[in-house]
């Protein structure tokens, strides 16, 4: 109970801040923060390779991601770390309508029959870590992932392979590698030639 | 007394509306992609929380399925900034015309 309001007021503050941040580097960190706190929150509903998975790949994968091409962009001329933060002209109707309806989902859910609903006990006691059959325990994932919802799974890896591939052709090197017996000699004229200079230019 | 399930409904609507004024109010490509991540996590916080609801771990494997597919745009859509944005002087989404096709 305290621990969800900790973890609530950590996440909604953390997310301001996210947005709010002058420099993006302020906001990876304030996105940091909200994935971990989201993290314990996964691992107080059970769901421990999920949380286990959050710190690892959102905050290992993603939020590197994101520093490293900070880092990239603003290393050229132009300081990238002071992006324009000019307000658009439908700021104000946007934070009206989003409040606007931000209260009016409240007010939907506390007079809805979500707001009487507990949770159920998870039955019994937690076996040791690796138990099939508890729920959220990382074999009952498992067992999950690789049974039931092995296409799912499979789909996942076309989809990761998918964005791996336009990567490369996205930000890749555009000149094509090609490896041709005349191209091999050139390089090795090159370097036979750089040998021989002895390292001088 | 207990934490209910709006409370959880309530705490992720309120993260993804947080994420849709990021995208809404930041002209930073960056900070745009970034509160696309917080409303992702919303939309997970939320399957956590109906999968520990109902006892049944397909919300949890839906999850995984959205953090993955986040991994996957979060890596084109900075590939797209990186190349777009690599000979701009501006970081600034509005200038930006070259994606028009």
């Amino acid at each position: 109970m305290i621990g969800f309001w900790i973890l609530g007021t950590i996440i909604i503050a953390s997310a301001i801040w996210t947005i709010s941040a002058k420099k993006p580097v302020y906001s990876v960190v304030g996105l940091l923060a909200n994935f971990a706190a989201l993290a314990a929150m996964y691992l107080t509903l059970n769901a421990e390779f999920l949380a286990v998975m959050q710190i690892i790949v959102y905050s290992g994968a993603i939020l590197v991601l994101f520093v490293f091409v900070i880092a990239l962009l603003s290393s050229g001329v132009a300081p990238f770390s002071q992006g324009p933060n000019r307000l658009p002209k439908i700021a104000l109707p946007a934070i009206a309508f989003g409040f606007a309806s931000l209260g009016f989902l409240m007010y939907a859910l506390s007079h809805s029959m979500l707001s009487y609903a507990r949770f159920p006990r998870t039955g019994g006691n937690l076996g040791p870590v690796g138990t099939a059959g508890v729920f959220g325990s990382v074999a009952d994932f498992g067992k999950a992932l690789f049974t039931v919802q092995l296409l799912p799974f499979e789909v996942t890896a076309l989809i990761l392979m998918v964005a791996v591939i336009g990567v490369i052709l996205l930000a890749g090197d555009q000149t094509p590698y090609v490896p041709s017996r005349k191209r091999a000699g050139q390089v090795e004229r090159s370097m036979r030639e750089a040998i021989l200079r002895g390292g001088k230019r | 007394m207990a934490v209910s399930v709006s409370s959880y409904v309530g705490l992720a609507s309120v993260m993804f509306f947080i994420g849709v004024a990021g995208v809404l109010l930041r002209r930073n490509p960056l900070v745009m992609l970034m509160s696309i991540e917080l409303m992702f996590n919303a939309a997970n916080l939320l399957f956590m929380a109906f999968s520990r609801f109902w006892l049944h771990n397909d919300g949890q494997i839906f999850a995984f399925l959205v953090i993955t597919v986040a991994a996957a745009e979060a890596a084109i859509a900075l590939a797209i900034v990186v190349t777009v944005f690599r000979a701009e002087k501006d970081v600034d989404v509005d200038q930006v015309r070259s994606l028009h096709g």
